[in-house]
């Protein structure tokens, strides 16, 4: 009877070291995890940037101030990160279903000089109907980076072109504006889905 | 067994004069699976191809280059992210394959680079992928084009 006991608290003892490392990986390197300090974006609130979206209107920060908002760089002319990432979302939108309808999906091209208004539009006319594309003068684009602690650069290819090396990751806001986190490219979707729905979340916890 | 034997024979005329070469791989021992593309939006953006290349051979293969009507400069490349979070595209030179081996070409990874497209890539179509071997072997497999917001090859 005695020795039961022990073996029972045994067995409890192994399940909450379990949990205790679960709950450390999940904090640590989980999608629980802290971004690194100093890379993180400012809040939306303190950025200040005018861009075009894919229709022709004037877009800054404020435009996605009241909505979670979800958004990243690339550029049409990307054969392998830009194309999959897109489909990523798109997927995990679909995941959502209605909440992502509350959500800003913004890409931002970081070559402007090749994504136009016009083919921002076509490019994103091919993805879930919520993404947005947004371009503008390669000096606000600049800006727009800087605020999110991004890096682009381009680069000339033996084709005689040039391609574009840029941060691959989806950056999440709240409502309020503030940052929440990120999805790095190649994370997961059992990650990049509760992800999301923390910015989510961090709305409706400011709505009420 | 008329690969053996060409493979043999090859060795052995190598041998006398003087050469000392690893042995043959047939592209007979290479299987390409699950390949697939996305379509593109007009000529001037590349286009990326993606399969699993398997050595089902006894020696080691090693994929040197591609050859394709649809792209004037097909290329291996590799998609690398840094610990920024930063991805960039280059060429991933020779890739060796040893036997019982396989690579995936995937995205975010490596990937047939298609550069200066001659025709466009139209969903539903299919183009022929030359895969090049460093013994002079060659395998030529149909790519399927996907959508272009298709993420893998059974979309
Ligand atoms: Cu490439």
């Amino acid at each position: 009877m005695r020795r039961r006991a022990i073996l029972g608290y045994g067995a409890a003892g192994v399940g909450a070291v379990a949990l205790m490392l679960f709950v450390g990986w999940w904090q640590v390197d989980g999608p629980g995890g802290p971004e690194p300090v100093g890379q993180r974006p400012v809040a939306l609130t303190e950025m200040d940037f005018r861009l075009t979206d894919h229709e022709g209107n004037a877009v800054g920060p404020e435009t996605l101030i009241g909505r979670p908002t979800m958004a990243f760089f690339g550029f049409t002319y990307c054969p392998d990160v830009c194309p999959t990432t897109l489909s990523d979302i798109s997927e995990w939108l679909d995941d959502l279903g209605d909440e992502a309808e509350e959500m800003n999906v913004v890409f931002i091209t970081v070559d402007p000089e090749r994504d136009t208004v016009e083919t921002m539009a076509e490019y994103v006319g091919y993805f879930h109907p919520a993404i947005r594309g947004w371009t503008g003068p390669e000096e606000q684009i600049a800006r727009v980076a800087d605020s999110f602690r991004a890096t682009y650069e381009r680069v000339p290819t033996e084709s005689g072109d040039y391609t574009m090396n840029h941060s691959a990751s989806v950056f999440l806001f709240a409502a309020s504006g503030r940052f929440v986190t990120m999805i790095d490219y190649h994370e997961p979707r059992e990650f990049a889905v509760p992800k999301i729905r923390r910015a989510l979340e961090e709305e409706m916890e400011g709505a009420t | 067994m008329k690969k053996y034997i060409l493979t043999s024979t090859l060795a052995a005329l190598l041998t006398l004069g003087g050469l000392s070469v690893p042995a043959l791989a047939g592209p007979e021992d290479v299987v390409v699976e699950h390949a697939w593309s996305r379509a593109s939006i007009g000529m001037n953006r590349p286009g990326a191809a993606y399969m699993t290349i398997r050595n089902t051979g006894d020696e080691p293969v090693t994929l040197i280059g591609l050859a394709t009507p649809l792209a004037m400069m097909p290329e291996i490349h590799e998609t690398k992210t840094n610990a920024e979070g930063v991805s960039s595209m280059s060429p991933a030179g020779e890739i060796a394959i040893a036997p019982g081996e396989s690579v995936a070409l995937e995205p975010g990874g490596l990937h047939a680079m298609l550069m200066r497209l001659q025709e466009l890539m139209t969903e539903g179509d299919t183009f022929p992928l030359t895969l090049l071997f460093d013994d002079g072997g060659e395998v030529t497999v149909e790519v399927p084009i996907l959508g272009i917001a298709a993420r893998g090859p059974e979309d």
